[in-house]
């Protein structure tokens, strides 16, 4: 989780949605690939490590159900434990 | 979702049903700097968006079928916000 | 949705049963500058294109869509033919 976005309007289905920016890592924490902006459903803060669901799922996230979203945040993780 | 800005409109008579009465906007996707990022797309507008206004897209099809407020729709692209502003901690 | 130019026509015989009677075209991805932008593809034609237009085209499952309650297994579909684009001047 990297940062956040402000946008007054849109479309009304988002207006009480917080909007995260949130750069996808590897389990070793390295960033992989491009930013996305989701919805944060859980109460994520920046720099926290997130779960995020995006395409259709993300719509199956709690409060999202029919919302323009492609993207959302799902989880915080507390830990991640590699056995290699 | 994504961060884009609206370089331009299209115009197109001739096109799906389902398109009737939507703007199509040309956009290019953002990196966090504001440089490109790849190829601009086409993505309809569900917020009244001008030309040079940074925007928030998504890009999955039943989502922005959601913003076209049609449901079948063959779209994959829809403008769901205004973006005021960004704020990035590490980008 | 991209923006692209039909380079051509594609006859296939032998296909899925779903895609009988559905035209499949090549088109080529533009950029607003009308520059190739990837590798050419085909995709299905929901609006009667021909070589030469220029149009736009949908990615995925919803290239479906326009041949509902068809569903033919189809992940790129032309939904528009465009007249014109107009870019903001920089």
């Amino acid at each position: 989780m990297v940062g956040t976005v402000v946008a007054t309007r849109k479309d009304p289905r988002l207006v009480s949605s917080k909007l995260l920016v949130v750069r996808p890592i590897d389990p070793r924490g390295k960033a992989e690939g491009n930013y996305l902006v989701a919805v944060d459903t859980v109460q994520a803060g920046v720099g926290e490590t997130v779960l995020i669901v995006s395409g259709s799922s993300a719509r199956m996230a709690a409060g999202l159900k029919d919302c323009p979203v492609d993207a959302a945040i799902v989880g915080v993780i507390d830990s991640i434990e590699m056995n290699e | 979702m994504q961060i884009a800005r609206v370089i331009g409109t299209v115009v197109a008579t001739q096109k799906h049903r389902k398109f009737e009465g939507a703007k199509l906007l040309l956009v290019q996707p953002l990196n966090l700097d504001d440089t490109p990022r790849g190829v601009a797309l086409l993505a309809v507008d569900g917020v009244g968006a001008g030309v040079k206004e940074k925007v928030l897209i998504v890009l999955e099809g039943r989502a922005a079928g959601e913003a076209l407020g049609k449901k079948a729709a063959p779209v994959d692209a829809a403008v769901v916000g205004i973006v005021d502003r960004v704020d990035v901690v590490m980008a | 949705m991209q923006l692209a130019k039909v380079i051509g026509d594609i006859v296939v015989t032998r296909k899925d049963e779903q895609l009988t009677g559905i035209t499949l075209l090549v088109v080529q991805p533009l950029t607003p500058e009308r520059e190739p932008a990837g590798r050419p593809l085909v995709a299905v034609d929901a609006v009667g294109a021909g070589v030469g237009e220029e149009v736009f085209f949908v990615r995925g499952k919803e290239a479906s869509f326009p041949f509902y309650p068809a569903e033919p297994p189809v992940d790129a579909g032309i939904v528009g033919i465009v007249d014109h684009w107009d870019l903001e001047q920089s």
